[in-house]
């Protein structure tokens, strides 16, 4: 079963923007939209510009679905699910994340 | 000798020109050997934009001639080559020079020439007309020993006239024969009103005014006497009273002249000799001379078809329906305005407080529009001319055509939709309502796309208004949805946002959203607000509030390279940099074994940082007194200079000083798209001032401001804004013009995007600017002060705050770095590796062949950061 990783405060994530974690040896990108009170993990590569780096794109609120927009050339991953929204064939993993009261625990295998 | 025909063209004016395109264009031009005189040394050129000269545009710049037209298509063209005579029982023309040419075919096309009317005096020195590019070069040099100029004529290019002496800095007076300005297009009322707003820019106007004689003055060359006893003084006197046709080559050969002048002509174009046609402002078609490009153009192409047997059109006649800005005054003249015809009857609204006159005269059953004046406003324009036109049927009531809407009711307007595919949207260059459609349906998204493919509003523009909803209109029909919302978030222009940022105070985002927007935000709102707060309060970027904003660069202060690294750009301003400098940037490159490269702005750059490593880097810049260079950001980029008077023996002033000064004063200011300004020494140019958004020139007079250039993916020149400033006008012209285009400008729209899609072009940024005319220059002047005023290197504030540190580790919670980061080595630098390198890399850690660079950490200090616990944590 899944074992929870202590990762950080909740306060480490400034509103609005992301992180990443390392996670058994996982770059896990975990968002906190100022939109819910909920943490998004997802994880960090970029399939399309291939590298680590989606924990540093903008969130965005595509038509009430939660995304985090590629800094890199802008495709949009759904937080929850990891699809891409322009490539249906394309989905990023997603990882449980969960708080307990200020701390941020992930889950990655 | 080759046995085609030969065809003499007489002129190489527009309209000569446009005959020998429209040959090319219907593969006709090898039928004949074609030999063209052209009195003037050089060949044909935009007389509409003459004026532009004075703003600097160059004779290239208003050539019409395509690069190798003559040679490609093998017409031989002789300049300084006047026609002196018409030999037609021979068929020969011969020249001033006394060479005969015979022909098969001729084609006049000698234009006009400008009136002077026979007072004694008007051919002292210093009197001018204004026709050709040497009457400019002329009125160039006179104005420069002047101090008064009176232009003689108060119609379209007499106006015209007075702004260009205006522009030279000459008190400017017009002296009109007649009781109004404009009397050809426009009424009495209108004509007052014209006057009015003239004067109030400072050229006197006098009407009624009959010049008797012209003398020696007392305190100017010349004194001007008037029959009513007045006289005024001056130094420079244009003649702008009207043209004459150029048709002395057909009244000493018989050909069949007007009464009046002009060489008559039939529906093809031809005159009473079927071997010569006549085309162009010599013409006389119907008894009218028409002074127009459009007409001429249209004659062009009909003589051109019958010439070569290759089309059916003919000339009937032409509108004369004209709109323009005179010294910023919309004026627009449409058909029978005078209401000359039977029956007609006019409606008026005029309207004192705002200085807006508007007519329209209607048939006598009220049905069709026959013709229409407006001043002061004229954005009826297109449609007004398109129901006059296409003869549509008025509505019930048509003066609500002219008022303007009262609360709530919508303005009547007529629907792009109800014109036909033929009807001419743009009569500059003959582009229909069909053939915009069409361009739209190719794919043209931007009255940018549409000028480009079709030329339409590209002359006097006019049409430009109604060439927009044409598009829109196609747009929509074509699914594509012409929304200008800037996403689904907030329904509104990003000019929209900007306004209800400032006006209603708005602080955040988040403020901004509950109040305007809906939904979270989204990449495209988000940065764009961040931007526009940026512009407007100038707050630190990363502040928690305005964090979540940030696009990809500015999150982390560097710009993101392909493989999630980054690029270190210290400030370097004007290009100027000490030797110790440069020593620092090189140990920091080597220390941390960055790929150094000399950028395109004039600094340098350092590659393949790694997020951690930010803040230890700029740490040692910011000590050794280097600040953020915002290569990352929607800002200011470089000024770039030339070495200028200081060091080059041909610089007039100091262009380095100069840029330092402005990459310092607007460093750091947000705004729509990135700002690139340039300073030159002297005229040579070498720092491409005039390829920047901002590029000034020293003369010996002052300095040159020049705007809205662009290199990168569609080079744009700039225009001339301002001449022979003094530092602090530049300056204040500089803050106005940025603080405006941030104001107004589309996201992500540089300025020479946004002067291609401002609405009046040049003269109107030229009015706001430097006349001030929305009365807003000194708000712009504060907004720009609060920004300098507010400025802060960024780097500098956030490797003073540990919180902010923390951001920049790669794992929040492990002091890893990111291991999917390879460089290989290259010419004695790291690189990124490719993805054949990295397969290597990551099944064979060990390959031989690839160097892969361990990048080694360099020792840190720990008081060389503060927080650098955090780092190592
Ligand atoms: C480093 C540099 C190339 C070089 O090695 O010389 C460069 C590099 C980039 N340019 Fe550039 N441009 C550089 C000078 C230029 C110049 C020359 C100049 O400024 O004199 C131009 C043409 C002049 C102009 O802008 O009018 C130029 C026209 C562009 C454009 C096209 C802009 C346009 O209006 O068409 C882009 C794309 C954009 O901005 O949308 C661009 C975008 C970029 C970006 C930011 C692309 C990106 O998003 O990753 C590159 C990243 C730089 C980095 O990582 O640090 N770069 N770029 C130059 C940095 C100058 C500096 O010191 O700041
Ligand atoms: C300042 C200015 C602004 C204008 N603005 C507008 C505007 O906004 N809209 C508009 O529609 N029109 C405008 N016009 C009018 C427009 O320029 C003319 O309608 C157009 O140039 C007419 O073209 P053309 O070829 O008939 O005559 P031109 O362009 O005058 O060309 C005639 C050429 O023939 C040459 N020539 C004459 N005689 C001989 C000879 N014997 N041998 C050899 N060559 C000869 C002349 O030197 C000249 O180069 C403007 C004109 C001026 C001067
Ligand atoms: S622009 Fe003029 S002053 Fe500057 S370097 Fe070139 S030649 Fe010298
Ligand atoms: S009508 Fe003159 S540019 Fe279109």
């Amino acid at each position: 079963m899944s074992q929870w990783l202590d990762v950080c405060e909740v306060d480490d994530i400034a509103p609005d923007t992301a992180v990443c974690a390392l996670v058994n040896g996982k770059q896990v990108a975990i968002f906190r939209p100022l939109a819910t009170d909920t943490l998004f993990a997802v994880d960090n590569f970029d399939p399309v510009g291939k590298a680590n780096v989606l924990s540093r794109g903008i969130i965005s609120d595509i038509q009430g679905q939660l995304t985090v927009a590629s800094p890199l050339y802008k495709q949009h991953f759904c937080l929850a699910s990891g699809q891409c929204l322009e490539d249906e064939a394309l989905k990023i993993p997603t990882y449980p994340i969960k708080t307990e009261g200020r701390r941020v625990y992930v889950s990655a295998h | 000798m080759s046995n085609k025909q030969k065809l003499i063209v007489i002129g190489n004016g527009m309209v000569g020109h446009k005959f020998l395109e429209s040959l090319v264009d219907l593969n006709q031009a090898d039928q004949y050997d074609i030999q063209v005189l052209c009195e003037e040394p050089r060949p044909a050129y935009d007389r509409v934009y003459l004026s532009s000269y004075f703003s600097g545009k160059t004779a290239e710049d208003l050539s019409l001639v395509s690069d190798g037209f003559f040679e490609q298509n093998k017409i031989d063209l002789s300049l300084n080559c006047k026609a002196a005579s018409i030999d037609r029982a021979n068929k020969t023309v011969s020249t001033e020079s006394g060479e005969i040419i015979s022909y098969d075919k001729l084609v006049l096309a000698t234009g006009s020439y400008p009136f002077v009317p026979p007072v004694p005096g008007h051919e002292r020195k210093n009197c001018l007309v204004y026709r050709t590019i040497e009457d400019l070069e002329a009125i160039t040099e006179s104005a420069k020993h002047s101090k008064v100029g009176v232009v003689v004529g108060g119609g379209l290019l007499g106006l015209e006239a007075a702004k260009a002496l205006k522009d030279l800095g000459l008190e400017t007076h017009v002296v009109e024969f007649a009781p109004r300005l404009m009397a050809v297009q426009v009424d009495d009322a209108g004509g007052q009103l014209l006057k009015n707003k003239i004067q109030s820019l400072g050229v006197k106007v006098h009407t009624s005014k009959n010049t008797l004689n012209i003398t020696d003055g007392e305190h100017a060359v010349h004194k001007m006497e008037f029959a009513d006893g007045e006289h005024l003084e001056t130094d420079v006197i244009l003649f702008s009273a009207g043209i004459r046709p150029h048709d002395s080559l057909a009244r000493t050969s018989d050909i069949e002249v007007g009464p009046r002048g002009g060489i008559v002509i039939n529906e093809h174009c031809l005159t009473n000799d079927k071997d010569i046609y006549a085309i162009g402002e010599c013409a006389l078609w119907g008894g009218m001379i028409y002074g127009l490009v459009a007409p001429g153009y249209h004659m062009a192409k009909v003589a051109a078809q019958h010439l070569s047997n290759s089309g059916t059109d003919t000339f009937e006649g032409a509108d004369m329906s004209t709109k323009l800005k005179l010294m910023g005054v919309d004026v627009a003249s449409i058909g029978d305005c005078h209401a000359r015809t039977e029956g007609a009857l006019s409606y008026a609204y005029s309207d004192e407080v705002n200085q807006v006159y508007k007519k329209i005269v209607v048939s006598e059953d009220k049905k069709t529009l026959l013709g229409a004046v407006m001043v002061g406003e004229a954005e009826d324009y297109g449609n007004l001319l398109q129901l006059a036109l296409n003869k549509i049927a008025l509505p019930e009531k048509p003066e609500a055509l002219i008022l303007p809407a009262l609360d709530g009711a919508a303005k009547l307007a007529l629907g792009p939709d109800a014109l036909p595919e033929t009807a001419q949207i743009c009569s500059c260059y003959d582009v229909s309502k069909g053939a915009i459609c069409s361009t739209v349906q190719d794919g043209a998204q931007t009255i940018g796309d549409i000028k480009a493919f079709t030329k339409a509003a590209t002359g006097c523009g006019g049409c430009t208004a109604l060439v927009t909803q044409v598009m829109n209109s196609e747009l929509s029909k074509l699914g594509v949805e012409v929304n200008t919302d800037i996403c689904e978030h907030f329904a509104y222009t990003r000019q929209d946002l900007y306004n209800l940022i400032r006006i209603e105070n708005i602080r955040t985002f988040s403020d901004l959203l509950e109040k305007h927007g809906k939904g979270h935000g989204c990449e495209i709102c988000k940065p764009a607000v961040g931007s526009i707060l940026a512009t407007c309060w100038n707050d630190y970027v990363l502040d928690n509030k305005h964090i979540g904003l940030q696009d990809t660069n500015d999150i982390y202060l560097g710009n993101m390279q392909k493989d999630g690294t980054y690029s270190v750009v210290p400030r370097v301003p004007g290009g100027e940099i000490t030797p110790e400098g440069l020593i620092v940037i090189g140990e920091i490159a080597r220390d941390f074994n960055l790929y150094t490269k000399i950028t395109g702005g004039q600094r340098i750059d350092l590659f393949g940082a790694q997020l951690h490593e930010l803040p230890i880097i700029w740490r040692r810049l910011v000590d050794a007194g280097f600040e953020t260079g915002h290569a990352y950001g929607k800002s200011l980029r470089t000024v770039k200079s030339c070495v200028g008077s200081t060091w080059c023996r041909y610089g007039v002033d100091d262009s380095v000083g100069l840029a330092i000064e402005l990459e310092n004063r607007y460093k750091g200011l947000r705004s729509p798209h990135k700002i690139k300004f340039a300073v030159s020494g002297c005229t040579r140019e070498c720092a491409e001032a005039q390829s920047k958004d901002v590029g000034v020139i020293a003369t010996e007079n002052g300095w040159n401001l020049y705007v809205c250039g662009n290199g990168g993916m569609k080079p744009r020149h700039t225009d001339l804004l301002a001449q022979d400033l003094d530092k602090a006008t530049l300056i204040q012209y500089i803050d106005r013009f940025l603080m405006f285009y941030v104001k107004t400008a589309d996201r992500l729209q540089r300025t020479s995007v946004w002067m291609d899609n401002l609405e009046g072009g040049l003269d109107y940024l030229k009015s706001v600017v430097l006349d001030d005319s929305l009365g807003m220059c000194e708000e712009l002047e504060t907004q720009m002060s609060h920004i300098v005023g507010t400025y802060q290197c960024e780097w500098k504030t956030t490797i003073e705050d540990p919180e902010k540190l923390k951001r920049f580790n790669h794992f929040i919670n492990a002091n890893e770095k990111d291991n999917n980061i390879v460089f290989v080595k290259e010419r004695g630098q790291i690189r990124p590796a490719n993805e054949k390198e990295r397969s290597v890399q990551f099944s064979d850690a060990g390959n031989a062949h690839l160097h892969q660079t361990n990048k080694t950490e360099p020792t840190l200090n720990t008081d060389q950061i503060i927080a650098s616990d955090v780092l190592q944590r």
